[in-house]
């Protein structure tokens, strides 16, 4: 059983490198941000602990910074955070009779975490759940230790970051080939990223998620009947 | 704001993020059968949302101004020839980011 797991940690590491990477400096962006806006580290550090959602802990940042809006903050988070409900749908199966560990696998279903699971081929002799489990685990890991890292040391460091933000936009771009080249027919692809980048044009860089996602849903439902036909997708 | 009114805060950014995660899970139950649209959202969600968070990576390169997204769109030409080449995601992530760090610095 104990090997099982180190098996599956082994498995699920190196899958997670550039997650590492990408985390550990972005993560250090938030943590330095959030001093400079005056908060102590403990402050990243617990958002990073319990919402685990890196955009949304930068608005959580300026929300903390306005007028106390409770129900605006919840209904702003749901707004920022509905692209959730799209991963969940995609791993309903990958995660059934996973156990217990489902719970947390499905606290830290972020982007990269999903992107991982939903991707990686994971090797027979390798317990799936214990894999995807590593693999969520060891993303909040990086997230935290980068938040807190930059929170408590940022100030300090004199580089630049930004430019490593490429490594995210790398590592999407690496799992959206991986996912065509699963994938027979390519409809879904090629509605992703022309419906996104319509919405991008006509709403901004700030509102475009929520009308992406309806009109994704929208195209494939109406698309159905063609994509399925044959069996294949 | 409060240091009470903080919490409540967060607190609420929690429950609002853990709803959108959880709520698929919970209207379907591993218990009762998937319905079959569900299932093929399942299937032909990944591939749409993947190209989603590709344009939702890129949303801030203005075309306009700048650089004109040239460095980025070099870049991802660098990702996508070496991933298929190569087919290592680590080389092709690596690759692109170093890439993008020697224009932007270099070039742009």
């Amino acid at each position: 059983m104990k090997n099982q797991k180190l098996a599956a940690l082994k498995a699920a590491f190196p899958n997670t490198i550039p997650i590492m990477t990408g985390f550990l400096f972005l993560g250090m962006t938030y943590g330095v941000y959030m001093r400079a806006c005056g908060f102590s580290f403990l402050y990243p550090f617990f958002m990073s602990m319990t919402i685990f959602a890196g955009s949304m802990e930068f608005v959580a940042c300026n929300m903390l910074l306005g007028a106390f809006d409770p129900v605006g903050a919840f209904l702003m988070t749901l707004m920022i955070n509905a692209r959730h409900l799209f991963y969940g749908i995609s791993m309903l199966d990958k995660y059934k009779g996973t156990g217990l560990k489902k719970i947390y696998m499905i606290f830290g279903l972020c982007d990269e975490t999903f992107s991982i699971n939903c991707t990686a081929k994971i090797p027979d002799r390798i317990d799936r759940g214990w894999f995807m489990f590593f693999v969520t685990l060891l993303n909040q890991i990086y997230w935290v230790v980068g938040t807190t890292l930059g929170a408590l040391f940022g100030s300090r460091l004199a580089f630049s970051t930004e430019e490593l933000d490429f490594v995210m936009t790398a590592m999407f771009v690496v799992i959206f080939i991986e996912q065509w080249q699963k994938d027979k027919k390519h409809i879904s692809e090629f509605a992703g990223l022309a419906l996104s980048l319509i919405c991008l044009l006509i709403f901004g860089p700030d509102d475009f998620i929520l009308p992406s996602m309806l009109a994704l849903l929208a195209a494939l439902t109406f698309l159905r009947a063609p994509i399925e036909r044959g069996g294949e997708i | 704001m409060s240091i009470n009114q903080q919490i409540i805060t967060i607190a609420l950014v929690v429950i609002g993020t853990m709803i959108t995660r959880f709520l698929p899970f919970v209207v379907f139950r591993s218990s009762r059968p998937t319905p079959r649209y569900i299932t093929y959202l399942g299937r032909v969600l990944p591939g749409a949302v993947f190209g989603m968070l590709v344009i939702y990576c890129l949303k801030n390169v203005s075309v306009l101004t700048g650089s004109h997204g040239i460095p980025e769109l070099i870049s991802i030409c660098v990702v996508v020839a070496l991933h298929l080449w190569k087919k290592q995601m680590l080389i092709s992530i690596a690759g692109g980011t170093v890439c993008y760090m020697l224009l932007v610095q270099l070039v742009f």
